[in-house]
């Protein structure tokens, strides 16, 4: 790992980031031998300061991994995690894949849709879902699965689909976090966890602590 | 028999911890391979052991070692991009025990003289990847990981990547690709990544599950891993079994089980009373298997590859009588026509018209002739639709999408003629 300076024209790229995101980028761009590797976090740290990716935010990231914009955003458009509109403050994202399929998901993502009044695909007027069918998320042992803000609950049911999004609708908690969601909404899992991990995501960003994604939850 | 997950069954509240880690045994095959057998006998064992990529290929490790190009600086790229419906494994073993890949990365590192080792987890696993980055840092704070690691002077440096949600970063130059800040295509081989991977540079890709198994190879010597079940397909393996079964989960088993015994011991077999319709042997781009054929078949890497399908990367899918399977047919079309990277037209193309006659046929507007459609489509991908797949494309994306298609022609064809000769009731 790497000591990075920035440069006069890098520093003004992000100039208008936090203080904690433009150390966040210090230390991403301190991990790869080449600083291009470091986009996909970049665009990451760049959703957290403006909630979506943003033609401003690839713009910055550009700058400080040295391609140019079209580059960014090459990149930003081909992974489906790089959003490129607002979102609500809870993506919610149903796996209708395969094994999630053969036990029932298009029925729980059905209920959330109806639930939250808001269709596969898109935000709601109120801002606060998003909902989505993804594909495999890999834990086809509690199928089916839901994610909140990357967030995973396993062995969802329609009712319990319903019950999330009412949970979140009033009033919701500000990070999300799996174990608190797997207690209240979840069925068998496809494994056992472990003891409790207290971190979650504030964000519909994974919660990932080197991209500042990750904040404790209560 | 238990490699990977005994620790894990042992000790279940804290078998990611350095300290649960370090107090069962965890990093004495790092001071036996850095200080006590060197760097070529580490080579020389993992090679010995025979065992076989478990991300999908199930291509020897060892041997996939030997092609590293002696070039400097070489990479090593840890696979946790884990995508392929039905596969679980290496999300439990990056949450439940990171500290066992870590010791598996440094001794690979080491013995292949690498000093930057990559570890990709896919987007959507934002909880492995914090296990795996705490577990990284104790690393580091223990000078496992750092500088001079174990007064050898040898350097490694860690990094962990999350991905952006693309299945096809899996396929391992698609990764590479993406790990450089690309698009997640995959590129044309040769040259292969041993020889001109991560920024050109000699690089190997393995997932996370063969690493994990390098502690125990390095402990226990290779022919020893080597003697655990058949001889070409050696060693435990995880297999992640999901749908329609009483005990879903992850098993390490040695392979040479049968599968009924698989599914109706090990998984306890069909809930409700239903009854086996078909199972999918080793991911969604595995051909399926059905019970009149297959079920007294070896779970073996050779056996199931030799009854036309593959164990892939083990994940076994179980679809009940009550399965609609055109249905479940284009469920994992659909994946494919969403998950294809778009630059090669027969996958492109090809994919996403499946998926409209699939969809078509769904909504009570199929006709007779698209069941040759769906094969012919199928053809223009993979020509001769034979097994393994002929290939017309980059990568084997596209040819696994006509897997379920043929299987559901080959076993199911009198389904989809019922499923079209429906009557469509208006209104």
């Amino acid at each position: 790992m790497k000591d990075v300076v920035l440069s006069a024209e890098e520093s003004a790229a992000i100039g208008s980031w936090t203080a904690e995101s433009q150390g966040l980028a210090l230390e991403i761009l301190g991990k790869y031998p080449k600083k291009r590797s470091a986009v996909m976090p970049l665009l990451y740290v760049s959703m957290i300061e403006n909630g979506y990716v943003t033609n401003e935010g690839m713009k910055a990231v550009s700058i400080l991994t040295g391609l140019t914009a079209a580059q960014v955003q090459a990149v930003a458009s081909f992974y489906s995690m790089y959003k490129r509109e607002e979102l609500g403050d809870y993506l919610v994202s149903v796996c209708t894949s395969i094994s999630c399929f053969l036990l029932g998901a298009d029925d729980v993502l059905a209920a959330i849709e109806d639930e939250s009044g808001v269709p596969d695909g898109e935000t709601g007027a109120a801002g606060k879902f998003s909902v989505e069918h993804v594909e495999c998320n890999g834990a086809c042992g509690g199928a089916p699965v839901v994610l909140v803000n990357y967030e995973m609950i396993e062995g969802v049911t329609p009712d319990k689909g319903r019950e999330l999004v009412k949970w979140l609708r009033d009033g919701g908690p500000d990070v999300v976090s799996t174990e608190e969601m797997q207690q209240l909404f979840g069925g068998e899992r496809a494994f056992d966890w472990g003891i409790k991990e207290l971190e979650g995501a504030f964000l519909p960003i994974p919660a990932f602590g080197p991209y500042g994604s990750a904040k404790g939850a209560s | 028999m238990k490699i990977l997950t005994e620790r894990m069954d042992a000790h279940r509240t804290d078998s990611h911890t350095i300290e649960r880690y370090e107090a069962t045994g965890g990093y004495s095959a790092l001071r036996k391979g850095m200080l006590d057998i060197g760097a070529e006998a580490i080579a020389a064992e993992v090679k010995a052991s025979n065992i076989r990529g478990r991300g999908g290929a199930n291509f020897p490790a060892g041997v996939k070692w030997g092609f590293l190009a002696p070039a400097k600086p070489a990479y090593l790229v840890i696979n946790g991009d884990e995508s392929e419906p039905g596969t679980f494994k290496d999300r439990q073993l990056l949450e439940r025990d990171p500290h066992q890949l870590i010791e598996g990365v440094i001794l690979t590192a080491f013995a292949l003289g690498i000093n930057h080792a990559f570890i990709y987890i896919r987007g959507e696993y934002p909880k492995p990847a914090r296990r795996t980055q705490h577990a990284v840092d104790e690393a580091y704070q223990k000078g496992y990981v750092g500088k001079n690691i174990l007064d050898t002077g040898f350097d490694l440096d860690i990094t962990v990547h999350l991905g952006g949600g693309a299945y096809i970063c899996g396929e391992e130059s698609a990764l590479l690709n993406s790990l450089e800040g690309r698009r997640g295509e995959p590129r044309l081989k040769p040259p292969f990544p041993a020889v001109a991977g991560l920024y050109a540079k000699p690089t190997i890709v393995n997932n996370v599950e063969t690493i994990s198994n390098v502690p125990w190879i390095v402990n226990n010597g290779g022919i020893a891993y080597a003697s655990i079940g058949p001889d070409t397909s050696a060693g435990t393996r995880m297999v992640s079994i999901s749908g329609h079964i009483n005990k879903p989960g992850n098993y390490e088993i040695v392979m040479g089980m049968t599968w009924r015994e698989l599914i109706f011991e090990l998984g306890g077999g069909i809930p409700n009373g239903h009854e086996l319709k078909a199972w999918i042997p080793g991911g969604s781009s595995a051909p399926w298997f059905v019970p009149d054929e297959h079920l007294d078949t070896p779970v073996t890497i050779d056996d199931v590859g030799k009854h036309g399908s593959m164990l892939g990367s083990g994940a076994v899918i179980v679809m009940d009588d009550s399965t609609d399977l055109v249905a479940a047919a284009h469920r994992m079309v659909r994946f494919y026509s969403h998950e294809s990277c778009g630059q090669c037209t027969p996958c492109r193309e090809g994919t996403t018209w499946l998926e409209r006659i699939f969809n078509r046929i769904l909504s009570g507007q199929g006709r007779m002739a698209d069941i040759d459609l769906l094969l012919d489509v199928c053809d223009g991908i993979s020509p001769g639709l034979t097994w393994p797949p002929a290939m017309t494309t980059i990568c084997p994306l596209g040819p696994s999408a006509t897997a379920p298609v043929i299987s559901l022609m080959r076993y199911f064809r009198d389904e989809v003629e019922a499923r079209i000769n429906e009557e469509v009731t208006v209104g």
